[in-house]
């Protein structure tokens, strides 16, 4: 990352939850599906929506806002569930609305000010601007990590 | 694994899986004489599989290997010639030697490291062995000392040869009389090799050149089966050979030539001598003429003479007048396709993947043939309509073809069992205890995956079983027990799944000791009391297992949260039982299959379930007056004279609060392998189908009582039950205090 004369450039997906503006590294990205009922879990913590048929496999979806700790919402019809894979695992996320795909460089990334002592936490990996707004990108591993597991 | 554009690649790979078998069939062989069969053909058995290893380990240069298959097989060569016993100190070496052989033959494949200390340990014990029963000099190979003598061959071109039948007349190949004492007599050999004999690479010249050696030796050459140039198929046998052979040995050595060629070739030593045979073989000319298979095989176009008939059409129109007693043939050839000596059936070889892939694809046409039914039904067709019977046959194909796609993957344990056996070998020695292995059940199929995943637990339980199970040997004569110890491994089917069972006689769990550890560790309150089954469950818990200080214990406990986590990985369940004294029995159960089950569909609070069809025994409908409460919280419910304990799925899955009236409400009563009942709650019951076994991802979560998922018709997913699961939680969570914190590991 410090190679400053060519700088390593990088897709966003770029998504809203809550008003918010967060993104995605869109190589992790497999694909974005329109809301489909979910098959809860027994038990499961109140993120993991629960499971659904993606053309064979079952896939787990987690509310991505409920998972950051964000207020819960009602669903609407534009809520769309991104599909990532993380470590050879699929994964669903439900967000608001998906927004746009940037291209940008790995200089136009600042790192979050260090305010949450809880490293758990720290979902968000850099912040970055575009046309004034302030997007958040998310570290996928932190969000998916199976260190939730033990959470029930 | 390989590069398969490479070919040789390819043949080493087969080679190495022909060597799995072969050490299969080794490992059948010692246990056989091991028990006392030491009849001949075990023997041989045993010999030929470490020759064949020896044989395609020379085609590679895998000269360690060779080195030691040759040591092992000429000692084998001895018991074989009955000039030497294979008794009980024998017998294990011949163990060990076939263990090594393994470990070699893996080793090689994997280009690993030789272990250059086990073998020259065990190349000297079988050279002692050897001493002991008057050593006989190292013999060259074979294959070695091969020079061209082709004058040993006369490649007999006479013409008129062709129809002198008793030259070719064949009786069943390796007929020979058992009372025939050794004298120097006069043999007719007729030998003609299948296709097969060069498919798998032997050479009819090695097994002339060996009669040669017997004495004296005239060979004749029969080319009268060899078609004009155009029609000749290269990899076809044509040639037979008839031997006229004068020898001073016995008639069993001159089969013992064709040893590597059994069932590959027809087959007929006579002894000239023998006039009854002789009588036999004139007088049955002309009946022969027709069973002859060689002349079945013959068709009149193969005839040599007429390779100089001008008119090539001609000759496979019209066969030569010559030929006529040959002229039924063809039709004869039809109908009776010439079978090889020992009819075996014939196995394919395929990769796994390719299966893998028709029974995902399988579980796809179940899926749809699903969707379809339901999009059909509620299309308000009459069911007698076209289309419903055609859906119904539909079902039914597609429920044969699932079936036999199972049926593919499906192994006995065999192979499994005796690598336990190896194992029980192995640690017995190690820690110095006389221990024999009884399996049972070795013909029970379990699907691929699954035994190969098994293996590993199974391992392990084994040597905790060997280890911590069995007493020392001074140990069990004080307590008055055989001194030695006995481990069992079973395999049966049961109610639908694959029940495996590892039992030893040895002092059972110490539990005061287990429970005190537990306490010792933190792993429970201080003040805990538990069940006899619930301390036996602590040996599960993932803390138990990790200190040196559990290994000096007389019960249990390393590793075996490792175990159990394989055995659900599988979708299995694992269960102690002990009895102070007499021993501990570990059981697992397993489904049949990874990948489709017979199920109950119910709903149950809005939401869909799948309920494994075996553990189903009856359903009822509640009234009030059947359900009884023990104590709050936990209600049975009276069937016939007896009670079961009652739950709520819908409570249990935490999909919805307790319910208050019972009347009215459909239950099921199931019952698990442990004989265990209960009743459970649900909404309705909507169906019994075959569902397909989709595995939930739980990297990150794992939802206690679910054991897997499937897609019905409408393309929902619905959850698959694990009752059994269930229930150990609902009455973990109606228990309080520390038996919560038992569960919650059990979970």
């Amino acid at each position: 990352m410090s190679e400053k004369d060519t700088p390593e450039t990088l897709e966003l997906l770029t998504f809203q939850l809550a008003d918010q503006e967060y993104s995605l590294d869109i190589m992790s990205v497999r694909e974005i599906r329109g809301w489909t009922r979910t098959t809860p879990l027994p038990h499961a913590p109140s993120y993991m929506k629960g499971v659904i048929n993606l053309r064979g496999t079952v896939l787990p979806v987690m509310d991505l806002a409920q998972r950051l700790g964000l207020s819960p919402r009602e669903h609407t019809d534009r809520n769309v569930i991104i599909v990532v894979n993380h470590e050879e695992s699929m994964t669903g996320l439900l967000v608001d609305a998906v927004s746009d795909i940037i291209a940008l460089t790995v200089d136009d990334l600042q790192p979050p000010p260090e305010m949450q002592p809880s490293a758990s936490q720290n979902v968000v990996s850099a912040l970055t601007l575009i046309n004034e707004r302030m997007i958040r990108v998310l570290d996928l591993s932190t969000i998916v990590s199976k260190e939730q597991s033990s959470a029930a | 694994m390989t590069d398969s554009n490479d070919p040789m690649a390819e043949i080493r790979a087969s080679f190495f899986i022909e060597c799995e078998e072969l050490l299969e069939a080794l490992q059948d062989g010692l246990e056989a004489l091991n028990d006392g069969a030491g009849d001949p053909e075990t023997i041989n058995v045993v010999f030929r599989a470490v020759h064949s290893i020896k044989g395609g380990a020379g085609a590679f240069g895998l000269e360690a290997l060779v080195r030691f298959a040759h040591r092992f097989e000429t000692v084998l060569d001895e018991i074989r010639a009955g000039r030497m016993v294979a008794d009980a100190n024998a017998l294990k070496l011949f163990f060990q030697c076939s263990d090594h052989l393994s470990d070699l033959v893996r080793i090689s494949r994997d280009a690993g490291t030789l272990p250059e200390d086990e073998t020259s340990k065990l190349l000297a014990l079988l050279d002692e062995l050897l001493g002991e029963n008057g050593a006989i000099p190292e013999e060259e190979e074979v294959e070695e000392e091969i020079d061209f003598q082709p004058a040993a061959l006369s490649f007999d071109l006479d013409l008129g040869d062709a129809d002198e039948g008793d030259a070719l007349d064949l009786l069943p190949p390796l007929t020979f009389d058992e009372d025939e004492g050794p004298r120097s007599s006069r043999y007719e050999i007729t030998f003609k090799p299948e296709n097969e004999l060069y498919e798998t690479g032997n050479e009819p010249f090695q097994i002339l050149r060996a009669l040669d050696e017997m004495g004296e030796c005239k060979v004749t050459c029969k080319t009268d089966q060899v078609p004009e140039l155009a029609s000749l198929a290269p990899e076809n046998a044509y040639l037979s050979w008839h031997i006229e052979l004068t020898t001073d040995v016995e008639e069993a050595e001159i089969s013992a030539a064709f040893e590597f060629v059994e069932g590959l070739c027809l087959l007929d030593i006579k002894s000239v001598d023998d006039e009854d045979t002789q009588e036999e073989q004139n007088g049955s000319e002309d009946s022969t003429a027709d069973a002859d298979p060689i002349s079945e095989l013959t068709t009149p176009a193969a005839k040599v003479e007429e390779v100089s008939e001008p008119d090539p059409i001609a000759e496979l129109s019209k066969p030569a007048p010559e030929a006529t007693e040959k002229v039924v043939a063809p039709q004869k050839a039809e109908q009776k396709t010439p079978t090889p000596a020992a009819p075996a059936k014939s196995v394919v070889r395929v990769d796994l993947d390719r299966i893998e892939r028709l029974v995902n694809l399988v579980g796809e046409l179940v899926i749809n043939q699903a969707m379809l039914s339901q999009s059909l039904e509620s299309s308000g067709l009459s069911p007698h309509s076209d289309a419903m019977n055609g859906l119904e046959e539909f079902q039914r194909l597609t429920r044969d073809i699932q079936d036999s796609v199972m049926m593919i993957r499906a192994q006995p344990v065999k192979s499994l069992f005796q690598r336990m056996s190896r194992i029980v070998r192995e640690s017995s020695a190690a820690v110095d205890k006389d221990v024999r292995l009884v399996t049972n059940g070795e013909g029970t199929e379990v699907d691929k995956t699954v035994i190969e995943r098994l293996a590993d637990p199974l391992t392990h339980m084994i040597r905790n079983a060997v280890d911590h199970g069995l007493e020392t040997t001074d140990a069990r004569l004080a307590a008055g027990k055989p001194a030695q110890g006995q481990v069992k491994l079973t395999a049966a089917h049961r109610s639908g799944r694959v029940v495996i069972e590892v039992a030893d006689d040895g002092a059972g769990i110490n539990r005061p000791k287990v429970l005190q550890i537990a306490i010792d560790k933190g792993l429970i309150p201080k003040d805990a009391s538990l069940s006899e089954s619930e301390i036996d469950n602590l040996l599960f818990l993932p803390g138990f297992s990790t200190a040196s200080v559990v290994s000096d214990l007389s019960g249990r406990g390393v590793g075996m949260d490792v175990v159990r986590t394989a055995i659900q990985a599988l979708g299995g369940r694992i269960t102690i039982s002990s009895t102070p004294g007499s021993g501990t029995t570990f059981s697992i159960s397993l489904p049949l299959t990874l990948a489709v089950l017979d199920g109950m569909v119910v709903q149950v609070a809005d939401e869909t379930l799948v309920l494994p069809l075996n553990v189903v025994i009856e359903t009822l409908t509640l009234s009030n007056d059947d359900v009884e409460m023990v104590r709050p919280g936990a209600n049975v419910v009276r069937v016939r004279s007896g009670f079961v304990p009652l739950f709520d799925l819908g409570e249990e899955l935490g999909y919805r609060g307790p319910i208050d009236d019972y009347e009215g409400s459909v239950v099921l009563l199931i019952a698990h392998e442990d004989e265990s009942r209960a009743a459970l709650i649900i909404d309705s019951i909507q169906d019994q189908r075959q569902v397909v076994i989709k595995g939930l991802d739980d990297s990150f979560y794992r939802a206690p009582g679910i054991a897997a998922a499937t897609i019905l018709g409408d393309g929902q997913i619905a959850l698959i039950l694990d009752t059994s699961d269930i229930i150990t939680n609902a009455i973990g969570s109606n228990i309080s205090g520390h038996s919560s914190t038992v569960s919650g590991a059990t979970s």
